[in-house]
């Protein structure tokens, strides 16, 4: 592109543009010129959108300037040709509508299920807990959300390991289920309240059925919430504890947990419909086999759909979550699309965040990570995340422990549920805010 | 992608199954295309040779994701957000972490702002053979100083080479800062209704990716990304206004699902990345700063699993950071790539017949736990992966895929014998199934220890417990 031009070479230039006279500008003889292309800063792009008459034109003094010494193009203090040439880019706005779809094929709502009953249903339980009955992903704009989240507080039948920042809350109750399923409903603001039986296994205690299911009745008469009753989790003694659990609780719509695969839920799930109550069914981060024991618990033992939770399990941040995450999500959409074999709530042991050890070990095992900061505040922001996570993908009703995790869990879930009203905060000007 | 099947991409592909790609048929290549593991650039025929080149192009079109991608940043530490082709992870894989950004000030004193750029860029977590990171620094212009902008930029630029977000709605004050990294590309912040003009001549003019702002006003927001691509700008993130709490941060997170739904089904004036700013937590007058921290996690999380491509955010506290690296790695891990190892015995470092024979389960995040928490501390032993189809040690004792026989067979399978292959006769089982600890013994007939409950305290059970006596 670079040529040399002669003097006689711009006067013919000159010629064809009407300019009569260079003020201020004397040229002497025999001058060489080096026209490296256009001013360094000229936009084609620019030159384009002003036509190209105008473009010709802006090269053609572009090019006198740059030859008389004149400073040229962006980054050469000549703002002046530069705002001229922008303008028409940016000249209104161009109005746009914002607009989209509801899910037009969420077609088949979830089961809603009751658990706990009132005297009007022939229980003793003060209120009763409602799950289910989404028409779309929680919170989703598509159909308003019937039930709000739930939170059940653990109890269990004897004192156990639990991680110092969750002990804390709960030392001085752990001998009394009672005491604790109190303290879990009047300080911790528990909507519901379940009871492990864990000694009863084996292993621990062997505590008899008979024996265990007196814990059940001891906390029924502490509070009038309603009730999750879970096992030990040997498959072996599971049936016949959850069975006389069942029995003592009779007419009071408890949640037997859980009925599953590796046991006899036929047993469960007859014990549930003699005396009144609801299952869990819980598979292990599996969608087919959910389906597969939601089948037979419906076909084979006759369980009403009104009366079927799921636990599709809960892999704790860090640890499977993603799993688990996705495992609900695809359950929830099938639902939502049709599959009438998953179109039930669900329910998560959120507690399972206290397996991880960045809730509850001291510090990093590895030398090469960061500092872990102090653990009594890792733990319960760790119980929360993985529960509104899951709270995200469809899960209705969580089991926790730390009290701290239970309000924050709640408030979180019940602003996007759209229950919670905030003084307005002024966000425009965040930039300038002090923190 | 406005195609799904191997079969549409394959049209477009030279069909001479020559083997350059490095798959054996065009097919095959063509479903690496539509799995996005592969790219046009991967065909030497179909970039190189003239007669495809409208083909290519067409195809490109067709493959292009239906969010735009956007890079912010150069070099290794570049950030890449956006791209995304579906509105479920499980429909195929989230692509380009949500990125994380934390806020400087450019009111801070200098020797503040350096030390927290510096805990910024050099926080780390090692997680399953990598570390967790964070992504940037997003620069407030607090004082709405132009000078004291450009000097706050400038001093964090000096310290970190990880991307920037330059924030002001004063055109005059970005101007200053881009001239301080005008190589960098970084992300302006915000066009917004009264300063787009300016604004958007400054994307221009430096070509660098720029936000547009209108707070919960979506046709605004649509209007503003309309008139700045119009006019050449292609790099658009949006901010429809993240609001802390109470019904305002309901009307957020729906603003998030109708841009990410609207975008994913095809409205490209609309189909951008998404900034969220759980930074307004610290806005919400929340009085106790763990509560605040908390707060500003739990909407982080939100946005994470709800179309959040890009944050900033305040709390540096690792009970904040932990969590949050954790749900954009866990939302943003390829659901496509196998839950579990295959079930073997594994050497970690160099095992003698000296050395400690352990099992954990197949489940991939177990097994790399175990494994990274003994090799990062330089034990050498022998590590069997007991086949627990891909569930983790606890859940697998508790639903029978974990039993003595299974553990029996793992061992008869990976052709290891405790009382050949080493000297001690002994197994050390995870404790948290020291329940099978007896029937290991009598199955195996060999000594069975319990290890610790959690695999990271293995060098110290060590110290206590090793060699056996």
């Amino acid at each position: 592109m670079a040529k040399k031009m002669k003097l006689t070479d711009i006067t013919d230039m000159f010629a064809g543009m009407d300019v009569e006279a260079l003020e201020g500008v004397t040229i002497e003889g025999d001058i060489e010129l080096d026209l490296g292309g256009l001013g360094g800063g000229f936009d084609p792009m620019l030159a384009a959108a002003l036509g190209q008459e105008s473009a010709v034109l802006a090269q053609h003094f572009a090019r006198i300037a740059g030859m008389f010494g004149y400073p040229v193009g962006i980054g050469a203090g000549a703002p002046a040709p530069a705002a001229a040439l922008a303008a028409p880019k940016f000249k209104d706005l161009i109005p746009a509508k914002f607009d989209v779809a509801n899910m037009a094929d969420w077609a088949t709502p979830i089961q809603e299920v009751r658990i706990g009953n009132t005297s009007a249903d022939g229980g003793s339980r003060g209120k009763a807990v409602h799950v289910g009955g989404e028409k779309a992903l929680p919170f989703y704009f598509d159909a308003e959300m019937p039930n709000r989240n739930q939170v059940t507080i653990d109890v269990f039948d004897m004192r156990i390991g639990l991680a110092k920042a969750v002990k804390q809350n709960y030392d001085e109750v752990m001998d009394s289920p009672g005491e604790w399923a109190k303290k879990n409903v009047e300080q911790f603001n528990a909507d519901m309240i379940t009871i492990h039986l864990i000694s009863t296994d084996p292993l621990i205690k062997d505590t008899p059925a008979k024996e265990a299911a007196k814990v059940v009745e001891e906390v029924l008469q502490a509070v009038d919430v309603p009730i999750a009753i879970g096992g030990s989790g040997n498959p072996q003694k599971d049936p016949e504890v959850l069975a006389k659990a069942a029995e003592v609780a009779e007419g009071e719509r408890c949640l037997l947990a859980s009925a599953s695969l590796n046991l006899d839920y036929a047993a469960i799930a007859e014990a549930a419909l003699k005396y009144d109550h609801d299952v869990l069914s819980w598979t292990q981060l599996d969608m087919n086999s959910q389906k597969e024991l939601n089948r037979k618990l419906m076909k084979q033992c006759n369980v009403p759909r009104e009366r079927i939770i799921m636990d599709p399990t809960t892999a704790a941040l860090g640890y499977g979550l993603d799993y688990a995450y996705t495992n609900m999500e695809r359950i929830r959409l099938a639902a939502l699309l049709g599959d009438d074999e998953l179109t039930f709530p669900m329910s998560s042991g959120t507690t399972n965040a206290w397996g991880a050890r960045e809730s509850w070990m001291v510090g990093s095992p590895l030398k090469e990570d960061s500092d872990w900061g102090p653990r009594e505040y890792r733990g319960p922001i760790w119980e929360i995340v993985t529960g509104l996570s899951l709270a995200l993908a469809g899960n209705d009703l969580f089991m926790m422990m730390h009290p701290t995790s239970v309000a924050f869990l709640k408030k979180a879930t019940q602003t996007l549920f759209g229950s919670i009203d905030a003084e307005p905060v002024d966000i425009s000007n965040w930039i300038a805010a002090e923190v | 992608m406005k195609i799904n099947s191997p079969l549409q991409a394959y049209k477009y592909l030279p069909q001479t199954n020559c083997g350059e790609c490095g798959e054996p048929t065009c097919m095959a290549f063509a479903s690496k295309l539509i799995d996005r593991s592969g790219k046009t650039a991967d065909c030497p025929p179909l970039v190189k040779e003239k007669k495809f080149a409208k083909k290519l192009a067409e195809l490109e079109g067709l493959l292009a994701p239906e969010i735009r991608e956007v890079i912010i940043g150069v070099g290794e530490k570049a950030a890449k957000i956006g791209g995304d082709d579906v509105l479920y992870r499980h429909k195929l894989t989230f692509f380009n972490k949500t990125k994380m950004f934390f806020d400087v000030a450019d009111n801070m004193e200098e020797a503040a702002l350096v030390e927290r750029v510096k805990q910024i860029a050099d926080f780390r977590k090692f997680y399953v053979g990598n570390y967790l990171l964070l992504d940037g620094v997003a620069v407030r212009a607090a004082s709405g100083d132009p000078a004291k902008f450009a000097a706050a930029v400038k001093k964090v630029a000096e310290t970190t080479d990880l991307p920037l977000i330059l924030c002001s709605f004063d055109p005059a004050v970005l101007k200053a800062g881009l001239e301080v990294v005008k190589d960098k590309n970084p992300l302006l912040y915000a066009a917004n209704k009264d300063n787009w003009k300016e604004v958007g001549e400054l994307a221009l003019e430096y070509k660098v990716p720029v936000v547009v702002s209108a707070l919960n006003d979506l046709d605004a927001l649509k209007t503003l990304a309309k008139t700045l691509a119009e006019a050449g700008i292609q790099d658009i993130v949006l901010d429809p206004g993240t609001v802390p709490v109470g019904k305002g941060l309901k009307d957020t997170f729906t603003n998030f699902l109708k841009i990410r739904r609207a975008g994913i089904d095809g409205d490209v004036e609309i189909a951008y990345p998404i900034l969220a700013l759980p930074f307004t937590a610290w806005m919400a007058g929340i009085e106790d700063p763990v509560s605040a921290s908390y707060w500003e996690t739990v909407m982080a999380s939100m946005f994470t699993i709800r179309y959040g491509d890009i944050m900033i955010l305040h709390s540096m506290e690792p009970y904040a950071v932990l969590p949050e690296m954790h749900l954009v790695d866990t939302i943003y891990t390829d659901p496509r790539t196998p839950v579990a190892v295959d079930g073997a015995m594994y050497q970690v470092g160099s095992p003698t017949v000296d050395s400690p024979v352990f099992f954990t389960t197949n489940f991939a995040l177990t097994y790399y736990t175990v494994e990274s928490d003994i090799a990062s501390n330089g034990i050498d032993c022998w590590l069997l992966a007991v086949d627990t189809d891909g569930i983790g040690v606890e859940a697998a004792v508790a639903g029978g895929q974990l039993t003595s026989d299974k553990v029996k067979d793992a061992f008869d399978k990976a052709g290891f014998d405790l009382k050949k292959d080493v000297n001690h006769n002994t197994l050390i089982v995870p404790g948290l199934s020291a329940r099978l600890q007896g029937d290991i013994e009598d199955s195996l007939g060999a000594n069975v220890m319990v290890g610790p409950m959690d695999s990271g305290r293995i060098p110290g059970w060590m110290e206590k417990n090793w060699p056996p006596k």
